[in-house]
């Protein structure tokens, strides 16, 4: 059209109403990005404020020393041990509980109001809050169960085994949602090929199905014990909230972990405090997130089938 | 699909039968497939042919049957079903402490009062139970934290969705994630010495900013609920289908209005599913509240208050060592009750409207 002379050049550049249409939209990308960018920024600030506050204090003292009334030489030894107590026992209990239940879901239950029931409760629980199975943790497991004179669950009291009983209910649900999930991602052809060839409905599932869904109930598996790692309010309701000083032996023993120890170093008044706390962070959240970048990683090199 | 609803799992063929035809050469069984005469040459005599070898009910008992014929089998499938057990067993332990307890508490503290005395007081006397005060506090920092996040989640929703390049999405969706993954913990030590003290304060000036406030509270708590509000949504305007897009923007439309006038619309109950989502992730939130809002019983809706929320309470009396029997350690189950109806009824709700408006495009 350029090419013909006598006419007028034409041009597909909008004017007036639509013109102004057009600039609203392209303005609105970067608004919308701007507010995206938000939740990053906040989690940039977050790392950066801490790391200010808290990194000079990171030395191998930290982490060999007791807690203690003078902040300088209060250290993370007790609750690091106590972590790794309460979470190595927790995954014991949890996850072979969890992926049983997702297997009895997806391929064992009957399909009937009972199952269907079961899915439901499932998903109700993992949507109640963290401090409510610290409660039950508490009255269950702490203070344990008697009915009518019979001890039906012992009194643990505040030991390891009664915060690693509570978390690894906290952590059930979710764990089940995610198996269940990665359960049903093996493409049903692999289950009629092996049952075809003569398996069992067990076999077929522990030699097919369970392999082809470990990324899937990994990645699910790793989210939920971060997230049992972090968790604060539970363990608090339970007891867990003693001046440990000492190394925990056994699973009778008391306890302290690494978020109560936290939460004791914010709330203290003394500054100095403070910056206990920020180092403890940094500790947990490079544990926290590390596990994350795990899970990401394990979900995104196996995802493409 | 009358299979699916009787039993036979759903990834085999409705006339499929355990240790079939193949494996154990059972009469009754090898008439599920062609032959009507048995391997002699023999017709097949007419009682042999199982009327009701379609039926599912059968090839149900067939199946049960090839199970306890296995040991191994039978104590694997045994042990799953206890493990599916578990979980039920959870919820009637909650329900059960948490009545139990509660009614405890019911028998020192009239209902009425309970629920109609506005006034908090349990730890000094006169002890009075008032709910309202604690309820206030929970929807202050629901209300507060709504407010921020709800936009700024829907907006990176819409961003995600409709506007990011595949390679932009890809990074910056975990990095959001990654918000949701952060210890409560340490979003309420960001809460006190940061929002308060180096935000808040400078800000709106020290002296109207208390140390424990409900606006720092909800601020921290509208960024931990920011990735649940993002992700559940961005996944529904991501499954609106591509037609509705292609003819919005075949007639004319720019990008922003299909965002907003198409997309968003069709996508609203997962959004609003998103959005229940958080609420009962705000109402159920402790560590933050416990450290950042303080702990003053407070009918307030106003953001600069220092108040107490459900939560919070909770984790004041689990801090103290209430013993067993007080009013104290009973009224930590009579709020947990309360807490624990509330949040049951926002999943519930968010399923409801998930499941019944869902917008089926397939």
């Amino acid at each position: 059209m350029a090419g013909a002379p006598a006419a007028a050049p034409v041009s597909l550049r909008a004017t007036g109403r639509v013109a102004r249409r057009q600039a609203i939209s392209r303005a609105s990308r970067y608004v919308l990005l701007a507010a995206t960018m938000v939740g990053v920024g906040v989690l940039a600030f977050l790392a950066y404020d801490v790391i200010r506050t808290g990194g000079s204090r990171l030395s191998l003292d930290f982490f060999t020393s007791y807690p203690s009334r003078r902040a300088t030489s209060a250290g993370l030894r007790s609750s690091l041990i106590g972590t790794a107590w309460v979470m190595a026992t927790t995954i014991v209990l949890a996850i072979p509980l969890a992926i049983g239940t997702a297997i009895f879901l997806e391929e064992f239950a009957p399909r009937g109001k009972v199952t269907a029931i079961v899915r439901l409760n499932v998903a109700n629980l993992a949507g109640v809050p963290s401090i409510i199975y610290g409660i039950l943790g508490l009255a269950v497991f702490v203070r344990g169960i008697e009915l009518g004179g019979v001890q039906l669950l012992p009194k643990l009291g505040p030991s390891i085994l009664a915060g690693s009983l509570t978390l690894a209910l906290m952590i059930l649900p979710m764990t089940v949602i995610a198996s269940v999930e990665a359960i049903r991602q093996v493409p049903p052809s692999i289950r009629d090929g092996s049952l075809a060839l003569g398996a069992s409905r067990w076999q077929t599932v522990w030699y097919h199905t369970l392999p082809g869904a470990i990324p899937g109930i990994m990645t699910g598996t790793i989210l939920a014990v971060a997230r049992a790692a972090g968790e604060t309010a539970a363990l608090i309701m339970i007891g867990a909230f003693a001046f440990i000083a000492f190394d925990n032996k056994s699973l009778n023993d008391s306890f302290t972990v690494v978020p109560v120890q936290i939460y004791n170093w914010t709330t203290l008044p003394q500054e100095a405090f403070r910056v206990n706390a920020a180092a403890a962070i940094i500790v947990l959240m490079v544990s926290v997130i590390g596990l994350n970048l795990i899970a990401v990683f394990i979900r995104e090199r196996f995802s493409r089938r | 699909m009358r299979a699916q609803a009787s039993g036979i799992p759903r990834h085999l063929p409705a006339n499929w039968a355990p240790n079939g035809p193949f494996t154990t050469p059972d009469a009754s069984l090898s008439s599920l497939s062609k032959p009507t005469k048995t391997q002699t040459g023999r017709p097949m005599a007419a009682e042999r042919t199982i009327p009701g070898s379609t039926d599912p009910a059968f090839l149900e008992r067939q199946l049960r049957k090839s199970i306890r014929s296995r040991p191994f089998e039978f104590v694997i499938v045994g042990a799953l079903w206890l493990c599916g057990l578990v979980t039920l067993l959870t919820t009637v332990l909650i329900v059960v402490t948490l009545f139990e307890e509660t009614a405890q508490f019911f028998q020192e503290v009239s209902p009425a009062a309970f629920f109609l005395d506005t006034n908090w007081q349990p730890l000094f006397e006169p002890e009075t139970f008032g709910i309202w005060e604690l309820v206030a506090g929970t929807l202050n920092v629901l209300f507060w934290s709504l407010l921020f996040a709800v936009p700024f989640g829907l907006a990176a929703a819409i961003y995600l969705s409709e506007y990011a390049h595949p390679n932009v999405r890809r990074v910056l969706k975990p990095v959001l994630e990654a918000l949701a993954g952060v210890p409560t913990v340490v979003y309420a030590f960001f809460a006190l010495t940061f929002i308060t003290e180096d935000f808040l304060r400078p800000i709106l000036g020290a002296d109207k900013v208390p140390i424990f406030n409900s606006l720092s509270a909800s601020l921290v708590m509208a960024v931990m609920i920011l990735p649940t509000i993002t992700s559940v949504s961005e996944d529904a305007m991501v499954s609106v289908p591509r037609d509705l897009r292609e003819a919005a923007y075949g007639l004319g439309s720019t990008r922003l209005e299909v965002a907003f006038k198409v997309v968003f619309p069709a996508a609203l109950s997962g959004i609003i599913a998103a959005i229940l989502l958080a609420v009962a992730r705000v109402i159920g939130e402790t560590m933050i509240v416990a450290v950042a809002a303080g702990s003053t019983p407070n009918l307030t809706l106003m953001p600069l208050e220092s108040i107490q929320t459900m939560t919070g309470y909770m984790l004041q009396v689990g801090l103290g060592d209430a013993g067993r029997g007080t009013v104290q350690y009973t009224s930590l189950f009579a709020v947990a009750s309360t807490l624990f109806v509330f949040t049951f009824m926002i999943n519930v709700l968010a399923t409801i409207i998930v499941n019944r408006y869902r917008e089926a495009y397939d």
